[in-house]
């Protein structure tokens, strides 16, 4: 790689063990995928919780942290696997908790800013065409590459503190223009209603084109849509194709004028056939779940119009971060939906919880509604059996106890 | 005649062990008991088979984010494998190999069908972006 004098001197160790090891590792990375040089971030977006960690990792970052890395550039954290105040009720493990506190008291040593979201582009920070940052998880990544025309690649928890850390990134991938162009075309001939009808489209586009470099390029919708509703869409996109960008003709900065030869179409037919597909298994309606990403602050209204006035028969769980839960409760959505007996959970997401597997045994889960084709996909490893409905479809099931 | 596979990117020294060859694609977030080293998802083509100590052939990689502190977290437990060789991978892959500094390649050919088995005792050579069949 071609280094900069500043590189040089870091590697050197002139500005600290932290960075030197931090940048060592990124130049092993970087000459993995041929890149060229380094780019400077501004932005910074990190998982790092127990659940993902483990003790191993916990242990690295303490001796990180006591080598004396500091985040050189704004640094925010990904959702996290404990809600302190719901921790003992959902039977989560007190010492794998207690390493949890350790855990965020470590990363704000090193100044990490922990906002505990994965809807940090909803409510954090915006970056514009052209930034470069070093965002995970992946459906923040295919955002601000999509929407934001911003440059990110798929950057996990060990590789985007190192960026932090450093404040660069190696160049590849879609730092760079030649990964960025649309590779196959998406008309979008449905209705496209809810949600989890965005979340159906990511489904049927990622699963038929599974690579982390497809890119497609989507048009002919009869309408502009919302920032939720391309948030469903990427976090599908990158769920089940691995895909970090799409554009949208009409919406999205880089959109090409010209499309790509190849393409699919998605109508109101193929929508359904998603919905038609899932095995209900025995019924069961016992869990209803609205996470994976965490609800925006448009969301919870929604969810509080529809809760207001019902009762939940079994579980139902709305996780969204700290920000929302609090605007949330002084415009009175987080309590109607608390009053119809939803738990909402604070800066964590449902299928990183601590513990879930325990949890779902111990609650004799079977089947996982939810409204997030996200989550339906990733939870498979806790054993759930998982089922995608539209939103207001999930809360009549959470409050009928009905599964259809 | 030696038996040997090219591949397209490589990192880490040069390693030799059993080789587990798969047809299916891998997560150690999805498809891994992260305690033991044994792929347990339902219904993975290596399901109930160890990758620890082994020589992984996986044509895709699978997961998300949270996967690039796996590695490290299964090398802590001593139930790594010797390394990962991919056919597509992402960056998370690498990211979390390097993270651990467990080797990985990616990009292969020809195919290992038909070049290696599972059982086989493979050598990688990541400076010279090589595998070989050894026996």
């Amino acid at each position: 790689m071609e280094l900069t004098s500043e590189e040089r001197a870091i590697l050197a160790g002139e500005r600290g063990e932290a960075q030197q090891r931090a940048l060592e590792y990124q130049v092993e990375v970087g000459r993995f995928w041929g890149a060229k040089r380094f780019v400077p971030v501004s932005n910074v977006h990190m998982m790092g919780d127990i659940e993902v960690m483990g003790d191993g990792g916990l242990a690295w970052l303490k001796d990180t942290a006591a080598r004396g890395a500091r985040c050189r550039v704004a640094t925010t954290t990904n959702a996290r696997c404990v809600d302190f105040a719901h921790c003992e009720r959902l039977g989560q493990n007190a010492i794998e908790v207690g390493k949890e506190r350790e855990l965020i008291a470590t990363l704000r040593r090193m100044d990490v800013v922990t906002t505990d979201t994965c809807i940090n582009y909803q409510t954090v920070y915006q970056p514009h065409l052209g930034e470069h940052v070093a965002w995970g998880d992946t459906g923040t990544v295919i955002y601000a590459n999509s929407v934001f025309g911003a440059r990110s690649n798929f950057e996990s928890g060990p590789a985007a503190l190192a960026a932090g850390i450093t404040g660069r990134t190696p160049e590849y991938g879609f730092h760079l223009d030649e990964h960025r162009r649309g590779t196959f075309a998406v008309q979008l001939n449905a209705k496209l209603d809810d949600l989890a009808d965005w979340g159906a489209v990511g489904k049927l586009v990622g699963e038929s084109h599974q690579d982390y470099f497809a890119v497609p390029v989507f048009h002919g919708f009869h309408r502009i849509p919302t920032a939720d509703e391309l948030k469903h869409l990427g976090a599908a996109l990158a769920s089940y194709g691995s895909m970090g960008m799409f554009h949208f003709v009409g919406v999205t900065p880089e959109a090409p004028a010209k499309l790509p030869p190849e393409g699919m179409t998605v109508g109101d037919r193929e929508i359904e056939a998603v919905y038609a597909g899932y095995n209900l298994g025995d019924g069961d309606a016992r869990l209803v779940v609205f996470s994976g990403p965490q609800q925006s602050l448009l969301e919870m209204k929604r969810l509080a119009e529809l809760f207001r006035g019902r009762k939940v028969q079994g579980s139902c769980f709305v996780t969204t971060n700290s920000a929302v839960l609090a605007q949330s409760r002084d415009l009175g959505y987080a309590q109607a939906i608390e009053q119809a007996g939803a738990t909402i959970l604070q800066g964590v997401c449902f299928y990183i919880l601590q513990d879930l597997s325990p949890m779902r045994e111990r609650n004799r889960w079977k089947n996982m509604v939810s409204n997030s084709a996200k989550i339906v996909n990733i939870i498979g490893a806790h054993r759930f059996n998982t089922i995608l409905r539209r939103t207001a479809d999930c809360v009549e099931i959470a409050c009928s106890g009905k599964l259809q | 005649m030696l038996r040997k596979i090219a591949v397209e990117r490589a990192y880490g020294p040069l390693v030799e062990g059993e080789a587990l060859v798969s047809e299916e694609g891998f997560s150690p977030r999805y498809d891994l008991d992260r305690w033991t080293g044994v792929i347990t998802k339902h219904g993975h083509k290596l399901e109930g088979l160890s990758i620890v100590d082994k020589v992984c052939f996986f044509p895709t990689a699978k997961g998300g984010i949270a996967a690039g502190w796996a590695f490290y977290d299964i090398k802590w437990k001593k139930i790594a494998p010797k390394a990962f060789i991919f056919g597509v991978t992402n960056p998370v892959m690498v990211q979390g190999a390097v993270f651990a500094g467990i080797p990985i390649t990616a990009g292969w050919s020809p195919q290992p069908r038909g070049v290696v088995r599972t059982g086989d005792w493979v050598r990688v050579d990541p400076a010279r972006r090589t595998i070989e069949v050894l026996r």
